[in-house]
């Protein structure tokens, strides 16, 4: 028996007392099992709720017992966190719920509709009664608008990125910088306010006889409106990846700058800038409220996006789902499920071309 | 045929044969330290510096691309007014205090008052009961989730914010609506004293289910921007505070959010101006009613944007001038809260490039 051991008993190190006493995962089942049948009883019993308020407080009980349970055996500090940990994987529990129940009611209604008329025919000419029609028009709009809208976005984007990333030096600069940030965050109904007020309102007239007129092409201003500030931050995050050597080694070689950005530094950043190119796409397709402001919707196939209203997926859905014909809902789910399908393909397949990408923080 | 008209004239004179484009010999162009000072070892053999160069149009139009951004955020501003002042004038009421919204009379009446109520309680309620979920999650990602499972988890997260908003607002509205009918019943039966959970009903499209659908769609950004913050605490901080004897809670509650709190706040607010903007799954779950109440759960309430969407369709040319001023109030709200987001992001410098 050594001296300290004789003086101060209980502070030798055995395998007791080396390390605090944890909780065993059983007592953590019990305290469990016994919240949630007592909830059911209590719950169930007294008539005062179903089973989403007993599970409810069931785990309000788990958190409680499980805090006075491990306060006994850990300590309160240990307790606090034990308790906060539990409370944090239930929140991820919960957020995983409405998407689940997304996915899964997309799939089941959406299914209904699926068939090959459904992407072969417009609403031309479909009454209430009519159980078929499709969304052909829809998608041919919302490719076009969207396409356009990526012509008109993608090279002003990428230009005021380089402008930021290149040339840019000074308040002006950090002014630009700071209000792409903040368009982020403007709301996709303001953009369709813009472009109505201004396309349609104004600048269609001198087209169509002083008669303002809806258009597809309007849809693509607003929507590249909105594309602009995604991109141009996207793609300035990409240029600034792109090593400082590659260009001092260009112009050590002679190049203009010009040249190098064009030659040098663009190629290098390509795959993250064509990444961002694809989020912003798939944010586009799904905006509803600026091509109802200025596209109008249409029923008819039209595929020219100058001449009157155009349809759009997104807008199609919308559409069908304040309809009154009892085969509407259908219609809308398959819509929004194409829909989905069509922007989760291009936002993954944008995920997996970052993650091959070699320029990463 | 046989003569070539485009060869250069001096194309055997001993020119260097340099088109313009290449015009520039050594010794000049920018080097990237130094932009403005002269080129070194320029002697007078070297080419002048011409007034106008391929450069100075390529930084002219980058420099233009970059102040489109400027241009149109003012022009939405002018436009918007210019198309908002004439309805503005042929009202007959207050715009700021008038409840009812009747723009397409002979004598229009209408004003932003219930509106802008239903916009702020809807993108409130929104906020209450997405901030806690998100900041768990951002909390679980960066500190206690497994790298196997905190990759797919954020994948997961990050497709939530894909999802169109138009699809949220069908699923509201034929899915979500069912079990908020039956919790709004349930809290009317042992809560309708308190007057948020009063009422007679009808229940279901109400402000809340609204809200709770707004919730959803604001989560995602929340939860990627918190992240991010969370990940940059230095992990000296997370260290000193375990070797103290931290426990993990502690140490997050010491060290971690503490660093994050502009970050966190910031994202609230980016949260917050996504809510406020929301239109189609707002006009889809909201029953509209013109009222300032504060029962969440009857049917009625009402949003700026979501009323743009629903009355777009039947207004004449007052109507529409009612509804882009509306849009202007909107606009003018978004802006403040996101520039404050934004400044405060850019005070801290270290959260800048993670601003998404």
């Amino acid at each position: 028996m050594s001296i300290l051991e004789r003086q101060v008993p209980g502070v030798v190190m055995t395998p007791d007392n080396i390390r605090s006493r944890k909780l065993p995962v059983v007592t953590n089942v019990l305290v469990a099992v016994a919240a949630f049948a007592v909830a059911a009883v209590v719950v169930l019993g007294t008539g005062i709720g179903n089973w989403v308020l007993a599970v409810v407080v069931g785990a309000v009980l788990y958190l409680v017992g499980l805090y006075f349970a491990a306060g006994r055996v850990e300590g309160r500090r240990a307790a606090k966190n034990r308790t906060m940990q539990a409370l944090i994987y239930s929140a991820c529990v919960l957020a995983i719920l409405p998407l689940a129940s997304v996915v899964w009611t997309l799939v089941s209604k959406g299914i209904e509709r699926l068939d090959a008329n459904f992407f072969s025919t417009s609403m031309n000419n479909i009454g209430a009664r009519d159980p078929l029609g499709g969304a052909y028009h829809a998608i041919i709009g919302t490719l076009e608008q969207v396409g356009i809208a990526t012509l008109m976005a993608v090279p002003l984007g990428v230009l005021g990125a380089i402008y930021l990333v290149e040339y840019g030096r000074g308040k002006f600069a950090g002014t630009v910088r700071f209000f792409v940030d903040v368009m982020t965050g403007i709301p996709s109904i303001v953009a369709g306010l813009f472009i109505l007020s201004f396309w349609v309102l104004i600048v269609s007239p001198w087209f169509n006889d002083g008669q303002p007129r809806f258009s597809g092409f309007a849809a693509s201003l607003a929507l590249a409106v909105l594309m602009l500030p995604t991109i141009v931050r996207s793609t300035e995050e990409m240029l600034r990846l792109v090593p400082g050597p590659l260009r001092e080694g260009s112009y050590a070689l002679g190049v203009p700058q010009w040249k190098t950005i064009l030659k040098v530094v663009l190629p290098t950043a390509l795959p993250g800038i064509v990444t961002g190119v694809m989020l912003a796409v798939a944010r586009a397709a799904g905006e509803t409220a600026p091509v109802l402001l200025v596209a109008g919707g249409a029923a008819a196939i039209n595929f020219d996006p100058f001449g009157g209203n155009q349809q759009s997926l997104s807008l199609f859905v919308y559409q069908q789902a304040g309809d009154a014909s009892r085969y509407a809902p259908a219609r809308a789910w398959t819509a929004a499920l194409t829909l989905v399908a069509l922007v989760l393909i291009l936002t993954i397949a944008a995920k997996l071309l970052a993650r091959r990408n070699k320029l990463s923080r | 045929m046989g003569d070539y008209p485009s060869r250069s004239v001096n194309a055997t004179a001993g020119d260097l044969g340099v088109t313009p484009r290449h015009a520039q010999g050594a010794g000049y162009g920018n080097s990237p330290s130094n932009y403005n000072e002269p080129p070194l070892g320029g002697g007078g053999a070297l080419p002048k510096k011409t007034r106008f160069s391929i450069e100075t149009g390529f930084r002219g139009l980058s420099t233009a691309a970059g102040a489109m951004v400027l241009v149109i955020i003012v022009a939405i501003a002018v436009f918007l007014i210019s198309k908002a002042v004439p309805a503005l004038q042929a009202n007959n009421a207050s715009f700021l205090t008038e409840l009812t919204w009747f723009p397409n009379d002979t004598e229009p009446v209408f004003g932003i008052a219930a509106l802008a109520f239903g916009t702020v309680l809807s993108s409130i309620i929104a906020l209450i009961v997405a901030v806690p979920i998100a900041l768990s999650i951002a909390l679980f990602l960066s500190h206690y989730a497994p790298r196997r499972l905190a990759t797919p988890l954020g994948f997961v997260i990050d497709l939530l914010a894909a999802v169109p908003s138009v699809v949220f607002g069908l699923w509201g509205r034929d899915v979500f609506q069912e079990p908020v009918r039956d919790f709004s019943i349930w809290l009317n039966e042992y809560f309708g004293w308190i007057p948020l959970f009063g009422g007679e009903g009808p229940f279901g499209q109400s402000i809340m289910l609204g809200g709770l659908v707004l919730a959803i769609m604001v989560l995602p950004i929340v939860t990627s921007l918190s992240r991010e913050v969370f990940q940059q605490t230095p992990g000296m901080n997370e260290e000193a505070a375990l070797a103290l004897g931290a426990t993990r809670w502690e140490m997050i509650r010491t060290a971690v959010l503490p660093y994050g709190k502009p970050g966190v706040i910031a994202a609230v607010m980016l949260g917050l101006g996504r809510a406020l903007g929301e239109t189609i799954a707002l006009a889809l779950t909201l029953s509209i009613a013109f009222k300032i109440n504060v029962n969440l759960i009857e049917n009625g309430g009402n949003s700026i944007a979501a009323n743009i969407a629903n009355a777009f369709g039947e207004a004449n040319e007052t109507g529409r001038g009612a509804l882009i001023a509306s849009g202007l109030v909107l606009f003018v709200i978004t802006l403040v809260v996101n520039m404050t987001a934004r400044a405060i992001i850019y005070r801290r410098r270290e959260f800048r490039d993670s601003a998404a």
